[in-house]
């Protein structure tokens, strides 16, 4: 397949597995921080971390954007589904999300009006097809789906939609980077920067890191072949002494981004006054809600939403694996009170958390006694 | 007669309307000796051997997609769950669900694939029945199918005959079906030139059956793929399954829709596949023996049986490296066979 096989192909992998043996010193460990949930996704879908040497060691970081939704927004989600005449649209992944209250999907069993889309605007057509119900998106992720959120409510401005609405839970990247570099006894030395992210905001958006943190960051694309060979240039800036923002993701990613997306973002969303993380507690100016003009599409404004905070179980080890001072096998409910069908923590809700990447993908690669084999 | 153009409420009361659907389209389409008298009951002659019996739901949605429909996919599907228990498929009984307001047209074309497969497979449909349920409370049409073969030979085809060392087999690409229904029902607004893969599997499995004792367990890896097939077996055999990345053969297409999809073509499901375990010194005359049919023209060795980690499927990837294959958790392709 055009595109994809040249991203995997074996022979430039074992070069740059290769390049990054000759870059590490031996005894030397090197922390490397993926952010970006599809990053950690594809090391255990290629099972990468083989291809890397014992001084290499890979922190699976905050960017999945389903498993840093707090419970409690989940529980609005569900309580704006259970409301008479309501359709709730939203992502896949977010159905079997738990909240306080179960997960959407247990809410649809209920009886709720619970509906997959793949895209805002999806749910869009629906409003407008099923005119006598309210279509509310259930709306998640980072930069990255924020700009498609944007464009959702521009339309819904231009056609004047009266049954349509937003549950804006759009994140930012910077505020969790910053509080992960903030945490005392940090133990990350380098960050492979998200992809998709950079793509709406550019690559100057990480200078910070390098800059305030010293930290190097290479912003990379998802295939195997793009992650070994964004390590390697972090590496070479380690050995050459350099610490700055590097782009491997060239094919996609421009240093100052979509501009017409971050504007369709701006347009429509502002920053909100907090937001809590599951994992990282609450952060401040870390999501967007929707501006006063687009009011009539906004759902925290429509509807009353219990609006509750509830605290991640206390077993629960989630923020320091995000800080990368566990690794998620050394979390005491990992693979036993808290695995991918009953998730306790935010890691273990979808396939691009770290613990459910390496509960579904990797736990052998560990000794046994470390790493309980589930059911 | 049957003048009516929508299924309604009185097909399925038993009387009149009900007469004439069974006669003017279920016997018309299925007619043959055993279903004919309309008894209660087929009453059909012993079989010498040890009798498999099986029965499968199939409420795929659309009904109709590139490759086959609802009335094949429900012939062959139980035709299949009977050849890889090693048995020759003797008869096949059809449960209708149908949901008022059905075109008839649509339900006779239905019946009439189904008639097409089970002809081809040389086995009748030798008793049924129809049930019609008001508006909105079933999508269409539902069928559900059993089957009862013999096998004609004394082998244990069970996750305790498999060994360390086994080879494992896979009689062409995967994920063909699912993706080809996935693609049909539209809401993923993708194009491709993707077909299900529906067939009989029991001439491959027959096929098979020659290698004896080498032959250690078959299945044709259906709803959650060959990854939850082979996930089944390790742990019903407490062994592990290697696989080679490299070895697995997925369609361009397929392998494209899945890669915008994010879907793990392993996990897709097939309807014309077969996966065998064969004695590591016999897998060259099994592929032989696969490739020798249309059906298993692709036919590969995929990996072998090891004896640790019990009931773990691992697969060396393609650049080196290796990954459990673990049981799929959620659904996300519903409602595909």
């Amino acid at each position: 397949m055009r595109y994809v096989d040249e991203y995997r192909d074996p022979a430039l992998a074992r070069s740059l597995s290769a390049e990054i043996r000759s870059l590490v010193t031996p005894g030397e460990v090197v922390r490397v921080m993926e952010v970006c949930g599809g990053h950690t996704h594809a090391i255990y879908r290629h099972g990468l971390e083989e291809l890397l040497p014992d001084e290499l060691e890979l922190v699976h970081g905050p960017g999945c954007p389903v498993c840093v939704i707090p419970m409690g927004r989940v529980d609005d989600a569900i309580a704006i589904a259970e409301t008479e005449g309501v359709t709730l649209a939203t992502f896949g992944d977010m159905l079997r999300v738990p909240g306080g209250r179960g997960s959407l999907l247990e809410a649809k069993a209920r009886g709720a009006d619970v509906r997959m889309v793949y895209s805002p605007l999806d749910a869009l057509a629906l409003a407008a097809q099923e005119p006598d119900r309210h279509v509310c998106f259930f709306a998640i992720g980072f930069e990255t789906t924020a700009p498609a959120t944007a464009v959702t409510l521009l339309r819904a401005g231009q056609d004047e939609t009266p049954n349509f609405s937003v549950f804006c839970n759009h994140v930012l990247i910077e505020p969790p980077l910053r509080a992960i570099l903030e945490t005392p006894g940090l133990r990350v030395d380098a960050f492979v920067g998200p992809g998709h992210v950079s793509s709406v905001i550019g690559t100057d958006a990480y200078r910070f890191i390098p800059e305030e943190y010293g930290r190097p960051v290479v912003v990379s694309a998802f295939e195997p072949v793009d992650l070994l060979q964004s390590i390697a240039m972090l590496l070479r800036q380690r050995v050459e002494g350099r610490c700055e923002v590097e782009n491997q993701y060239t094919r996609v990613v421009r240093r100052d981004g979509n501009e017409r997306a971050v504007a369709a973002i701006a347009e429509t969303m502002e920053p909100r006054e907090d937001f809590e993380w599951r994992g990282l507690g609450v952060l401040p100016a870390s999501a967007l809600q929707v501006r006063e003009p687009f009011a009539a599409f906004d759902a925290e404004r429509l509807f009353a939403l219990p609006g509750a905070r509830i605290e991640d179980p206390k077993a629960c080890r989630c923020g320091e694996v995000l800080t990368g001072q566990i690794k998620p096998w050394e979390c005491g409910v990992f693979g036993t009170a808290c695995t991918p069908e009953r998730p306790l923590g935010t890691c273990m809700v979808s396939s691009e958390g770290a613990c459910a990447a390496y509960f579904s993908y990797g736990r052998l690669r560990r000794p046994r006694e470390e790493a309980p084999v589930g059911a | 007669m049957l003048r009516d153009e929508l299924v309604n409420l009185s097909h399925g009361a038993g009387g009149k309307a009900t007469r004439d659907l069974v006669e003017a389209l279920f016997l018309e389409e299925l007619g043959n000796e055993a279903l004919a008298p309309l008894g209660d009951s087929a009453v059909v002659a012993p079989a010498d051997g040890r009798l498999a019996l099986t029965t499968d739901c199939y409420v795929v949605r659309p009904l109709v997609f590139p490759g086959g429909d609802i009335g094949e996919l429900a012939v062959n599907g139980t035709l299949n769950d009977l050849a890889v228990a090693g048995a020759r498929p003797l008869w096949l009984t059809a449960g209708f669900v149908l949901e008022e307001g059905l075109p008839i047209e649509l339900l006779r074309s239905v019946v009439r694939s189904m008639a097409a497969a089970a002809e081809r497979a040389g086995v009748p449909v030798a008793a049924g029945d129809t049930k019609v349920v008001e508006r909105g409370k079933a999508d269409g049409l539902y069928v559900t199918t059993a089957g009862v073969g013999v096998l004609d030979h004394d082998l244990q085809l069970v996750p305790g005959s498999v060994r360390p060392g086994d080879r494992v087999l896979l009689s062409g690409t995967l994920a063909d079906h699912g993706m080809a229904v996935m693609i049909a029902r539209g809401d993923l607004h993708l194009e491709g030139d993707v077909e299900s893969d529906t067939a009989p599997l029991h001439e491959l499995t027959a096929a098979l059956l020659g290698l004896g004792e080498a032959l250690r367990w078959m299945r044709d890896p259906t709803r959650g793929g060959l990854a939850t097939a082979l996930n089944e077996l390790a742990a019903q055999a407490s062994l592990a399954v290697r696989l080679e990345e490299s070895a697995l053969p997925v369609r361009p297409p397929v392998h494209a829709a899945c890669e915008i999809l994010g879907i793990d073509p392993l996990y897709v499901a097939n309807e014309g596949k077969l996966v065998a375990v064969v004695a590591a010194d016999s897998a060259v005359d099994a592929l032989a023996i696969l490739r020798a049919h249309p059906l298993g023209a692709d036919a590969v060795e995929i990996g072998v049986i090891e004896p640790e980690p019990e009931g773990m499927v691992l697969l060396d990837t393609s650049l080196g490296g290796s990954r459990i294959v673990d049981l799929l958790v959620g659904d996300p392709l519903p409602r595909i066979c």
